[in-house]
């Protein structure tokens, strides 16, 4: 089973319709756990239960940059293989990554007006997820606004490939510019900083989110392809309507006007 | 190089000729500037303080309005096809015609800045530091927006779409623009900002052409 393999929709479909449940439930049940850790994790000694914002928080903002970067390897799909599924990936990959960064802003907000004593702070890594931000946003608006799906997915792999230079300036923005948002404490060198008793718990909920994301993705994947095939059985059906009509009108016997070219 | 050289003559050429539309962005700089004294009121101290940023975000709206020019009117007579299939590279061609469209809408931006910093009460020397920091920063807008008017002149979407898809690439450039003019006004340290702010304009004149000429290459047809 290799990538190539995939690049039949049916095949894709089929393989998805299996793997699908067994997902959500490994989901379901990864979630669960998470969720019970980091309510069973004690509270900081500084921030007290607020240091539970971590759990949702961290493993957002982690998927926000992953799912752009899952985005750009579809969008070289795209542009270098033309692999049939890469662009449906991109596409349906946008809007759960607009959803994951709008959570990671959120709950940081949330956290940031107990600790820091305001909702919004315009300092390096907030203004960068931002932009991350209103960059997923004009992605969603670029595949909007354009008709011929294979037409806006070269466009917007072009897009997605320019924007993942932000993914570097969000990771090491908190190191390069010394503002408000702490710095890295579990991806870094020489080992997390963090204590077992909360990195544990985040680790879970970060494979929990990940997990999550495989199967979202791979479940709007599966509407994506079935939404084409609808449009292009409609556009089948319009075509085979209008030559009806067509031939009919010129026969003489259907007073209908004429559709199209005669 | 003799093709690219016409290809800079005949930008600038169409760009200053009647519809050309270079001039259209200069007017539209003076009219935003203008309208901010009425949106804050007439409180020369006050406008001294966003003196810069209000330059800035003029040129960066003003640079945006005529981006759209960059590729459209070649798209509608055909020319951007022949530049296409031409034996020069569409990277390089694409980097020329963002550097005659700096030259044609950019340049008088920064010529109209010390006329503008008098009407926001700026001296001398913050002037100056404006229209330096302009003269690094304008570039890096006009390359980067090259990608959103390659995108806009395949997708046959205009206006709105481009706005949405290049500001928010724009942003950094304004970061440091504003951060390098301010530090001079305000005597701090005036390098690291303008340094950042001309590695930004670099970058974009390596990502810049490769971006809009991939995006010219796979979306006409």
């Amino acid at each position: 089973m290799t990538l190539i393999d995939l690049a039949n929709p049916s095949k894709f479909l089929s393989l998805t319709a299996r793997v699908l449940p067994w997902l959500a439930a490994a989901t379901a049940i990864v979630l669960a756990i998470g969720l019970y850790q980091s309510a069973a994790a004690p509270d900081d000694y500084q921030q007290g239960a607020t240091v539970k914002i971590m759990f949702i928080h961290v493993p957002n903002a982690w998927l926000s940059m992953l799912v752009w970067g899952v985005m750009s390897l579809a969008a070289l799909g795209t542009l270098v293989w033309r692999h049939p599924l890469a662009d449906v990936a991109a596409k349906a990959a946008a809007p759960i990554g607009a959803a994951f960064t709008f959570l990671a802003l959120v709950t940081g907000a949330l956290w940031g007006r107990p600790m820091w004593g305001t909702y919004w702070e315009w300092d390096a890594r907030l203004t960068s997820v931002l932009i991350l931000f209103l960059m997923y946003l004009g992605l969603i608006a670029l595949w909007r606004a354009v008709e011929d799906p294979s037409r806006a997915a070269r466009a917007g792999a072009v897009l997605t490939l320019v924007g993942a230079i932000n993914l570097p300036i969000i990771k090491f923005s908190v190191d390069w510019w010394n503002t408000l948002h702490q710095p890295a404490s579990v991806m870094r060198l020489g080992g997390p900083t963090l204590d077992r008793a909360f990195l544990v718990p985040l680790l879970v909920m970060a494979a929990a989110f990940s997990l999550l994301f495989v199967t979202l993705l791979l479940a709007a994947m599966r509407n994506e392809i079935l939404r084409r095939r609808l449009r292009s059985l409609q556009m089948m059906q319009a075509r085979a309507f209008s030559s009806e009509v067509d031939t009919g009108s010129h026969e003489g016997n259907a007073p209908k006007p004429k559709f199209g070219a005669a | 190089m003799t093709v690219l050289a016409a290809l800079i003559r005949r930008d600038i050429r169409i760009a200053v000729r009647v519809g050309g539309g270079a001039l259209i962005g200069v007017l539209f700089f003076l009219t935003v500037v203008v309208l901010m004294p009425f949106a804050v009121g007439p409180d020369l101290a006050l406008l001294t303080r966003l003196g810069p940023a209000i330059l800035w975000l003029g040129a960066l709206l003003a640079s945006l309005l005529t981006l759209d020019r960059l590729f459209t009117a070649d798209h509608e007579d055909g020319s951007l096809d022949l530049i296409v299939m031409s034996r020069t590279p569409l990277e390089l061609a694409c980097a020329t015609k963002a550097l005659a469209h700096w030259i044609a809408a950019g340049l008088p931006l920064i010529g109209a800045t010390p006329v503008l910093g008098l009407l926001l009460n700026l001296d001398t020397r913050s002037t100056a530091a404006v229209a330096l920091t302009l003269l690094a920063g304008t570039p890096a807008l006009t390359f980067t927006g090259m990608i959103g008017a390659a995108l806009a002149v395949t997708l046959h979407r205009g206006g709105l779409l481009l706005a949405v898809l290049v500001l928010p690439l724009s942003i950094p450039v304004l970061i440091f623009g504003v951060a390098a003019s301010q530090a001079a006004i305000a005597g701090q340290s005036f390098g690291a900002p303008f340094s950042i702010l001309c590695a930004v304009s670099l970058v974009s004149f390596v990502i810049g052409p490769f971006a809009a000429a991939a995006c010219l290459r796979h979306g006409l047809d």
